[in-house]
């Protein structure tokens, strides 16, 4: 209700309330303003959707390109050398600075390794590249699969150094997108290690500069756990994995998080077998326990694929000396020496620590906590004290609060929204995740046991509707009807609480879901909106419909139905 | 439109009529006789109707609870999902016999369900029988008709039915048992599918460790057998055009890697003439009942293989080799598109007639593509004929996973110089085997086609 409520208000009066704060060169206060909690509602309707960015931030649109070129890269305001100093160019601070333009700030972006950071060279970006390998090779393989098309396809064969060379390509070209519309934009790219030398000072290589505001987005690197010995040969991080090196016959995976599973999911394509290694007495801790059985069983049982839970990798030797790889097992709980393996390669997806050493956080009484930068939830960085750094910003995985690339330039492009003077709070709950294994596993909000458990606590009945691809027309066209929708939502008042999708192309449904979450539509209204037949969509619009919502559907958002 | 699709993602706990009758062994038919048992098994329903095997969740009863009509008992998981399995008779549960975490195929018995306390033991006695000894433990089964199964989900039927043996696959072959096993992920799965207790195998892949092929090798013995001999019609036949490119299809594939990897086998041959009018004879007599000289071929290598088993062994890892347990013959057979070679198991056991009708009968579902992965790749041995054009030698490339193969050629008149000084005209056919140098030496091969000769020469001993 409310959102339509806001729907149809916003329209209308919101581009006046935001016009004189863009155009304006006004420093802007740092007294939050205009607050609002869900500032995506709002913004999302804002601007005019010329002037937002797209999800894909990588392409230079020629539309964007004009805009950007009459604003330029603001001019600094006059004790500072840049309105917005950035320590960090992967896709948090590339999506702040490219905000930042927009918005009229001066704005530096310091980076001390390659642009785009982890995301573009060592993580999603390539290892999307090596997924869409391991899809085919799957296909192709999939002699019954083909059979039921009637294709007939000669024995499928792959060359490991031209699939390395595609995923390396991709990272590559993607990395020069990022560059280019920074420079197109007008963003000073400095090259160096960015520090914090003191309040709105900072350091790269031998200069310092000063900045109004400061973001440090320096992002993460694997973390390995100790006893583990990582020599980049045998035993691996995601870094060396996506240089696809070697393809061994049988790799290790410790882990089975988002890193492993999808690493799995390329390996076993290309031929190795695989051995999940995972602490906790489940595999895929984290997702929607029902996706994860039924993803454990699409995408780990009948593939060559075992696995020990419950236990720790106490130590690993890298292959030496005729030797395979050695893991030791412990027992995740006791500590008692389970098992020992001998496997030719081990991959460490034990999830990512905060790259945050060397950054002078000293200098401004920053005490990191197992390496993050405490942040509040407006970013602000907060000292020893559990005092607010003035000027100072934390975004993305440096700050540990939801270590996803698109999380990270959300958080990048709500404080760019702070500082030039409207109030911004971004909610985390809407923001998607998804996972590229075949098929995909997207999910945006709550489990459903944190659902429940919400509700308990809160007093309010949560009710879940499901929906399977194997009822949905273009996935069975496509001979994939492995799958499910599954959304997790109040009865009461049809407010979304979660969606997890495991199906075909589940990374790209779910934004309806992850959309509706920010907005505050309610599934009462979304139901009734149309989906074009036979579409994957059909699956999320399924979903609506099956939810049994005891509140009608607004009467405005009908009416602004009717006016469209 | 997709709305009217739609299917209830989770079925309800009844199933669709359909199902029922899926449970192998099972029809629904009129009761006609009154149950009298008074212990039932609880076997793994079908939930759905691809689900071949189901996996014991958890069994949400323990033995010796009392169970009420329709009160859930087990929690299964099928192919899709997880549900409830109900009990449709008052009783107590007397003897789980698939533990939680077991595997056991649809229609199996998984549980005992006793009509009074009394019969407890007895169940339970009954369950030891069945799940641990095997068939052979339960009593003659005076062939009663399967009761009618009313009941949506929890099938049972009277017990002194012959118990299925239940699924051994509840025993995880995982390195915990004391010894340990190095065993890749792919070789620990197809082993608990295939049922092979990994402490038994050599391993062949790097530090020994077992690997995918050990367990299929332990599993076949004879191995895959999918290409013998090229066997290729090279004329232009009506219909190619000329010059283009043909991608391989899925047989000519496997008939090209099976081709490359022979090339890692030293091979050797040692030709033989052998002289077949007794043969041709025996033919003609028995042509009439159905007999084909393929069979009589196969019979006759069969014979010879019984006597040299070396020549009927294969070597798979380079560091042993196996003494196939049974003499299977395969013969390649040219069908549109490649060959296969159906395979005649236990040649040498098998009477000449049945012998002939099998191969008949595999021959035709070659034809039609229907031939089933155990009726081509198991053969131990390999026989390729090309006599019926006109071929007098040739020479075939070995199969990866046997020992020898078999080129026969034409049997053709000759005239030939006996021992007594006599010139005279008789039939004669070139057969040249082709062997694995690691197992099989000149010496084995020699005395083998001496015998075969022998056999052929004097083929008595072949329609028995």
């Amino acid at each position: 209700m409310q959102s339509a409520l806001s729907l149809s208000f916003s329209q209308t009066s919101l581009p006046l309330a935001n016009r004189p704060l863009c155009s304006s060169n006004v420093a802007p206060s740092f007294t939050p303003r205009n607050l609002r909690f869900c500032g995506l509602r709002r913004e999302a309707f804002g601007f005019s959707p010329s002037k937002r960015l797209t999800s894909c931030r990588f392409q230079i649109q020629n539309r964007r390109f004009e805009i950007s070129a009459s604003a330029g890269n603001g001019a600094p305001s006059k004790s500072f050398d840049y309105d917005l100093i950035i320590i960090g160019a992967g896709v948090g601070g590339h999506g702040a600075a490219l905000h930042a333009v927009e918005k009229g700030l001066k704005t530096a972006i310091i980076e001390g390794d390659v642009v785009g950071g982890t995301c573009v060279n060592r993580g999603c970006v390539p290892s999307k590249a090596l997924l869409a390998v391991s899809g085919r090779m799957r296909e192709l393989q999939n002699e019954h699969h083909m059979k039921a098309f009637g294709l007939q396809v000669s024995a499928a064969g792959y060359d490991r150094q031209g699939v390395a060379d595609h995923a390396s390509n991709l990272a590559t070209k993607i990395r020069n997108n990022l560059t280019n519309s920074m420079k197109a934009l007008g963003v000073d790219i400095l090259t160096g290690f960015g520090a914090v030398l003191g309040p709105q000072k900072v350091q790269y290589g031998d200069n310092i500069i000063t900045g109004k505001d400061i973001i440090i987005a320096t992002g993460s690197v694997p973390f390995v756990p100790k006893g583990i010995e990582v020599d980049g040969k045998t035993v691996i991080t995601s870094d060396h994995a996506l240089k696809l090196e070697s393809v061994p016959d049988w790799i290790a995976i410790v882990g089975s998080g988002y890193i492993g599973l999808e690493f799995s999911d390329v390996y076993t394509a290309l031929g190795s077998e695989v051995t999940f290694i995972e602490a906790l007495d489940q595999l895929m801790p984290g997702f929607d326990p029902e996706i994860s059985k039924l993803a454990q069983r699409v995408l780990i049982n009948p593939r060559k694929i075992d696995y020990h839970t419950g236990v720790f990798a106490s130590k690993i030797t890298p292959a030496k000396d005729g030797k395979p790889v050695m893991i030791e097992l412990i027992d995740a709980k006791t500590k008692e020496p389970k098992d020992t393996l001998e496997v030719d390669a081990a991959l460490i997806a034990t999830g990512r620590a905060p790259f945050t050493n060397g950054l002078g956080l000293e200098n401004i009484n920053v005490v990191t906590q197992r390496g993050f930068i405490p942040v509040d939830e407006r970013m602000r960085v907060i000292d020893g004290n559990g005092k607010m750094v003035p000027h100072l910003y934390c975004i993305g995985d440096a700050n540990g609060k939801l270590m996803l690339a698109h999380a990270a330039s959300a958080q990048g492009i709500s404080v760019v929204e702070q500082v030039t003077g409207r109030d911004h709070v971004l909610n985390h709950l809407s923001i998607p995740a998804a996972c590229f294994t075949h098929p995909e596993i997207s999910m945006v909000g709550f489990t459903e046991p944190q659902a429940r458990e919400k509700g308990e606590k809160e007093g309010f009945k949560v009710s879940i509707a499901k929906t399977s691809f194997k009822a949905n027309t273009k996935a069975l066209a496509e001979n994939e009807g492995e799958g499910i929708a599954k959304m997790i939502y109040r009865p009461d008042n049809g407010e979304i609480l979660g969606v997890h999708i495991f199906g075909l192309h589940a990374a790209d449904l779910i934004h309806e879901a992850s959309n509706a979450i920010a907005l505050g539509t309610r599934i009462q209204d979304i139901k009734l909106a149309v989906h074009a037949h036979p579409t994957l969509s059909e699956v999320v619009d399924e979903l609506f419909k099956a939810a049994k919502v005891d509140s009608p559907a607004s009467v405005t958002a009908q009416s602004v139905k009717v006016a469209v | 439109m997709s709305r009217l699709l739609q299917t209830p993602f989770l079925p309800s706990v009844s199933l669709p009529t359909k199902t029922r009758s899926s449970i192998p062994g099972f029809r629904v038919k009129p009761r006609t006789i009154p149950i009298q048992a008074k212990i039932r098994e609880i076997f793994m329903p079908a939930l759905s109707s691809t689900m071949t095997e189901g996996k014991i969740v958890s069994w949400v009863k323990s033995e010796g609870d009392k169970l009420n009509k329709g009160e859930s008992v087990v929690v299964v998981e099928s192919d899709k999902a997880d549900m409830d399995v109900e009990t449709f008779y008052d009783g107590y549960l007397a003897a789980i016999m698939v533990e939680e975490g077991g595997v056991a195929p649809v229609g199996s018995a998984i549980a005992l369900l006793a009509e009074t306390e009394d019969e407890i033991a007895d169940a339970k006695a009954k369950a030891s029988g069945g799940g641990g000894g095997g068939d052979s433990k339960a009593p003659p089964p005076p062939s009663p008709p399967p009761a009618a199964v009313e009941a949506p989900v929890a099938v049972e039927k009277k017990v002194a039915a012959p118990v299925k043996a239940v699924a051994a696959s509840a025993v995880h072959p995982a390195s915990e048992g004391g010894k340990r096993v190095v065993a890749s992920p792919y070789a620990k799965k197809l082993a608990k599918e295939l049922k092979v207790e990994l402490a038994g195998l050599v391993g062949s892949g790097p530090m020994g460790r077992i690997v995918a092929k050990d367990v299929e090798a332990a599993v076949s013995d004879g191995g895959s057998v999918q290409a013998a001999v090229a066997v290729k019609e090279v004329a232009a036949a009506p219909g190619v055009e000329l010059g283009s490119v043909v991608p391989f299809t899925t047989m000519q594939g496997a008939v090209s890697r099976n081709m490359v990897e022979s090339l890692a086998v030293p091979t050797f041959r040692v030709g033989y003439t052998i002289t077949t009018d007794a043969l041709d004879a025996l033919y003609k007599k028995v042509k009439s009942k159905g007999v084909t000289m393929t069979a009589l071929l196969a019979k006759a290598t069969a014979l010879a293989l019984a006597r040299h088993p070396v020549v009927n062994s294969s070597c798979r890892d380079g560091n042993s080799f196996v003494y196939n347990s049974s003499i299977n013959v395969a013969v390649a057979v040219a069908i549109d598109g490649g060959l296969i070679t159906p395979v005649l198991q236990n040649a040498d056991k098998v009477d000449i007639y049945s012998l002939s009708r099998k191969w008949k009968e595999l021959v035709d579902k070659a034809r039609a593509k229907q031939l089933q992965p155990q009726e081509y790749n198991t053969g131990t041995f390999t026989l390729s004929n090309l006599g019926m054009f006109g071929v007098d030698r040739f020479d075939a490339i070995l199969p990866p996973g046997t020992g020898a193969i078999m080129a026969v050629g034409a049997s053709q008149p000759s005239v030939v110089a006996t021992k007594d000084g006599r010139i005279g005209m008789k039939n004669q056919m070139q057969v040249n085997v082709t062997a694995d140098h690691r197992v099989i030496y000149g010496a084995d091969l020699a005395l083998f086609l001496q015998t075969l000769a022998s056999i052929i020469e004097d083929p008595k001993d072949l329609t028995f």
